[in-house]
């Protein structure tokens, strides 16, 4: 059982948790599920210039950032008490395209670290994948009033047709980048 | 301290996320390329859970563990739906993270994603100033 814990969790295990996280939340307290609020409250809370936008009681809306906050900490037992597998076992199709078209050697951790290192705010890799691809999370995310939980997981399973359109966008972007923009890129 | 149940939640959801890889910047590659089944799987078999369970509540009119009723707001369409989604769409392919995996990806010990955050800050701070400008 333990063993089974601490290798990566397979679709069929992860997908109906994370399901259930929609009405958990709205049992223990009437709220939806939506993470990228929590990046609005952070703003609203600490630099709100007298932005409308910005000007609203954050305070009743704390439970979600204690949420993102309990996030965090998961990201840490989930990695780091649970265990991990060095280099996640992608497929190797992806593999070999990562290698040919982005010039990926290094495959090991949660993310490329050939483009995520700290190190990498020194050329453009840096300013593009951790500067400008956080920015426009945080900006597209507002814009479009939500992101994967508030949209796709929350909106949809309520059957909100605006997700439907939104989730559509999220793929049309993701789609772009990684089959024009990359392209370009490398 | 009532909001700890949302702290607690939230500790389930994050590990959730990472041991299912969802926080991986390949997991998302992978997704985008369609060479594997497992965001799909995810994603999918979330929606069909929340969709019954939302059913279940609504049919059976269930109330919070305090007694309160349960509504859900209905999402209003705005032309900010599918731009600022498709803006969105981009950096979550530059990221490979949502926000949620970003906060994640801090507590497993990621640095760049302090980075990632703070540019999301600032992101969501700068359409809030631009609002009124901006379609919707």
């Amino acid at each position: 059982m333990l063993e089974l814990l601490r290798q990566p969790w397979p679709w069929y295990v992860a997908g109906p948790l994370i399901g259930l996280t929609v009405p958990a939340l709205l049992l223990i307290g009437n709220k939806a599920l939506g993470i990228s609020s929590s990046l609005r409250h952070v703003c609203a809370a600490c630099v709100p210039a007298g932005i409308p936008f910005l000007t609203y009681n954050w305070r009743a809306e704390l439970w979600n950032l204690f949420f993102v906050l309990g996030i965090g900490i998961g990201g840490f037992i989930g990695y780091q008490l649970m265990g991990h597998a060095d280099t996640i076992a992608i497929s190797p199709e992806t593999v070999r395209d990562l290698k040919a078209q982005m010039h990926l050697t290094d495959f090991s951790g949660l993310l490329p670290k050939e483009l995520f290192a700290l190190e990498n705010l020194s050329n453009w890799k840096g300013w593009v994948f951790l500067v400008l691809g956080g920015f426009l999370v945080g900006f597209g995310t507002r814009y479009a009033g939500g992101c994967t939980s508030g949209h796709a997981i929350s909106g949809l399973s309520n059957l909100q047709w605006v997700s439907l359109v939104a989730v559509i966008g999220f793929f049309v972007g993701g789609l772009l980048m990684t089959w024009v923009f990359y392209p370009m890129m490398f | 301290m009532k909001n700890l149940k949302y702290l607690v939640l939230g500790v389930l959801f994050g590990i959730v996320l990472t041991k299912s890889e969802v926080v991986s910047w390949w997991r998302i590659q992978e997704m985008f390329r369609f060479q594997s089944f497992h965001m799909y799987g995810i994603i999918g078999s979330a929606i069909v859970v929340g969709l019954i369970s939302i059913q279940l509540i609504k049919r059976n009119r269930l109330k919070t563990i305090n007694g309160e009723e349960i509504s859900i707001a209905d999402k209003k369409y705005n032309h900010g739906t599918w731009i600022g989604g498709t803006i969105f769409g981009l950096g979550w392919a530059l990221t490979g993270a949502c926000p949620g995996p970003m906060f994640a990806q801090l507590g497993s010990g990621v640095a760049g994603a302090a980075v990632l955050i703070l540019a999301a800050l600032a992101g969501t701070w700068t359409y809030s100033a631009l609002r009124e400008k901006l379609p919707h």
